[in-house]
C-alpha cells in the first residue's frame, strides 16, 4: 500500500470513531488539571512546575493512544495481510505513524499553550512550549509505536508497553521540558529546539524499520 | 594490611556501617544471582529427564 | 585474512547450540573458580590493603564494588544490543539465548550500582539520594533492563520472546547514549557543579590496581552467570533434539 492510500484509510477510520482522537486530548487536559489541585494554586509555584507537568501529561497521553495503534489491524487480520505482502513495510508504517500523530499528537500541540497559560507560564515561554511539543510529540509517537508493535499480540499489552517505552521517553522529556524552562528564564533556546527537531527526524526515519521488524516478530514470521 | 588492627578494619574510621552494608547487600545479590543461574540448568536437566522417563513409561 | 577466517569459524561454531554446550562444559569448571578468586582478590585488596582516600576517608572503598557493577551493567546492556542486532540481521538462535541470559545479572548489577552509590552518597553528600547525572542514568538503565525482562516474561514463545527482547535492546542501546547526554545537560540546567562521587581522573596506582582487578572479577562472574543461564535455556529449547536426548 502506498503512503497516501494508507494515510487516507487511517484518517477515514479515525473520522468514523472520533472518540479515539478526543480521549487522549481529554486525558491530557485532566492530568494537567490535577496538578494545581494536588500541589497548590500558587502562580509562581505552578509556573516552575508547568514545563514538566505539561510534558509528563503529553507523554502519558501519547503512550495511552499508541497502545491501540496496531491492535485493531492485528485483530481484524489486516496486519497479517500487510505482512505477507511482498513489498516492504516501511512506507505503510511511516504513513500510519504520520496519520496517528496528526490525529492524536496535533490536538495535544494545539492544547499545550492553553494549558501553559493556565499554569501561569511566563508569556515568552508559551511559544517555545508550543514549538517544543510540536517537535517532540512525533518522536514520542515513533518510539511508542516500536513498543506497540512488540506488544500487539499480548493480552496485557498496556502496562507492559509503558514499562518498555517510558525509559525511552527520557531524552524527549528532558530536552522538551528543559527548553521551556530555558525560555522562562530568558535564555537562548534555538540550539535545544534544533536538537528536538533532529531527534524527531531521526526517530521518524529509523522507527518505521524497527516497527516493521517488531510487527514481524509479534506475528511470528 | 593498611589498617592497624582487625577492629580498625571493621570500623573503617567512622564509615564502617556504610562500607560494610554496601558490600553486604552486593554480596547477597550477586550470590543469589549466581546460585539461581547455576540451579537453573540442574532444574532444566531434571525436568528433561523426567519428561524422557514419562515418555518411556507410556510407550 | 587469517584472523577473519578464525573469527567467522568461531561465530559459526559457537552459534551451534551443541558446540556451545560442549564448549561451555569445558570452560566453566575453570572459569568460575577463576572468576570467584579474581573478585575476592580485588575486593580484599581494595577493602584491606589500599590506602585511605585523603578527602573521603574510608567510605571511598565502596568504589571497588560500585564502579565494577556500573561498568558491568553498561557492558551487559551493550552486549544485549549487539546480540539483538546479530539476531535481527542473521536470525541467529544463540543471540536470542544470550539476550535472555544477560538480562538478569545486568539488572542485578545496575541495582547494585544504585544501592552502593546511594550508601556512598550518605557520608559524601549527607543524603542517600541525589539526582546526580550518573545515578540518574543508572536508574534509567535499570528501568531499561526491567523492561527487557518484563517483555521476555510476557511472551510465551521463547523464540519470539528472544527476538522481541533483541529488538528492544537495540533501540535501548541507541537510547542509552542520548539518555546519558540528556541527563548531563539536565543536571547542568538545574544545579551547578556537584561534588562527584568518583573524584578526578587521576587515581594512584595503589587504588587503581585493586579496582581493575575487582572489575575483571565481576566481569568474569557475569560471564559465568551468562553461560549457566544460556546452557539452561539451550537445553530447554533443544529438549526434543537428538543431542540433548543423548545427553540425559
Amino acid at each position: 500500500m502506498s503512503f497516501t492510500a494508507t494515510m487516507q484509510r487511517e484518517l477515514l477510520l479515525a473520522w468514523r470513531r472520533p472518540a479515539e482522537i478526543i480521549n487522549p486530548l481529554f486525558f491530557f487536559v485532566m492530568v494537567v488539571a490535577l496538578f494545581p489541585l494536588g500541589v497548590s494554586p500558587r502562580p509562581e509555584l505552578l509556573a516552575t512546575l508547568a514545563p514538566g507537568v505539561v510534558w509528563v501529561a503529553a507523554l502519558l497521553a501519547v503512550l495511552l493512544s499508541v497502545d491501540g495503534l496496531f491492535r485493531a489491524d492485528h485483530d481484524s487480520g489486516a496486519l497479517e495481510q500487510l505482512l505477507t505482502a511482498p513489498q516492504s513495510l516501511y512506507v505503510p508504517v511511516l504513513a500510519k505513524l504520520a496519520a496517528h500523530w496528526m490525529l492524536t499528537g496535533l490536538p495535544l500541540v494545539v492544547m499545550a499553550p492553553l494549558l501553559g497559560y493556565m499554569l501561569h507560564l511566563p508569556e515568552q515561554a508559551i511559544g517555545v512550549l508550543f514549538i517544543a511539543v510540536l517537535l517532540g510529540t512525533p518522536t514520542l509517537v515513533a518510539i511508542g509505536a516500536i513498543g506497540a508493535a512488540l506488544t500487539v499480540s499480548l493480552r496485557s499489552g498496556g502496562i507492559l508497553l509503558s514499562l518498555l517505552v517510558l525509559p525511552l521517553y527520557v531524552p524527549v522529556l528532558v530536552f522538551g521540558a528543559g527548553v521551556v524552562s530555558y525560555a522562562a528564564k530568558g535564555l537562548p533556546v534555538s540550539g535545544v529546539l534544533a536538537l528536538l527537531g533532529a531527534m524527531m527526524l531521526a526517530s521518524f526515519t529509523l522507527a518505521p524499520a524497527a516497527v516493521a521488524a517488531g510487527l514481524r516478530i509479534s506475528s511470528g514470521n | 594490611m593498611y589498617f592497624e588492627s582487625f577492629a580498625a578494619f571493621l570500623q573503617m574510621g567512622t564509615h564502617g556501617p556504610f562500607v560494610w552494608s554496601a558490600y553486604g547487600i552486593s554480596a547477597l545479590l550477586i550470590a543469589t544471582n549466581m546460585w539461581l543461574a547455576y540451579r537453573r540448568q540442574r532444574l532444566v536437566l531434571n525436568e528433561i529427564r523426567r519428561l524422557a522417563r514419562r515418555d518411556q513409561g507410556s510407550l | 585474512m587469517m584472523v577473519w577466517k578464525t573469527l567467522t569459524r568461531w561465530y559459526h561454531q559457537l552459534g551451534s547450540p551443541r558446540y556451545f554446550y560442549r564448549f561451555s562444559e569445558v570452560l566453566l569448571p575453570w572459569l568460575w573458580p577463576i572468576a570467584l578468586l579474581t573478585t575476592a582478590v580485588g575486593l580484599v585488596w581494595g577493602l584491606a590493603f589500599a590506602p585511605e582516600d585523603y578527602q573521603q576517608g574510608n567510605s571511598y572503598r565502596i568504589i571497588f564494588i560500585h564502579v565494577p557493577a556500573a561498568g558491568g551493567a553498561l557492558l551487559g546492556y551493550v552486549a544485549m544490543g549487539v546480540a539483538g542486532l546479530v539476531n535481527l540481521v542473521w536470525r541467529m538462535k544463540m543471540a536470542e539465548v544470550m539476550i535472555k541470559a544477560i538480562a538478569p545479572f545486568g539488572a542485578v548489577l545496575a541495582a547494585i550500582a544504585l544501592i552502593t552509590g546511594a550508601i556512598w552518597g550518605k557520608p559524601t553528600w549527607g543524603t542517600y539520594w541525589v539526582w546526580d547525572a550518573r545515578l540518574t542514568s543508572m536508574l534509567i538503565m535499570l528501568f531499561l533492563y526491567l523492561g527487557v525482562m518484563a517483555l521476555i516474561n510476557a511472551i510465551p514463545d521463547p523464540r519470539q520472546a528472544g527476538r522481541a527482547a533483541g529488538l528492544l535492546s537495540v533501540v535501548g542501546v541507541i537510547n542509552v547514549v542520548i539518555v546519558k547526554y540528556s541527563v548531563e545537560w539536565w543536571q547542568s540546567l538545574h544545579q551547578g557543579s556537584t561534588i562527584k562521587l568518583t573524584g578526578g581522573s587521576t587515581m594512584p596506582a595503589e587504588m587503581l590496581t585493586p579496582l581493575l582487578i575487582s572489575m575483571l572479577g565481576i566481569y568474569l562472574l557475569f560471564a559465568v552467570s551468562v553461560l549457566w543461564r544460556a546452557r539452561a535455556e539451550l537445553l530447554w529449547r533443544e529438549r526434543k533434539s537428538a543431542w540433548v536426548k543423548e545427553l540425559v
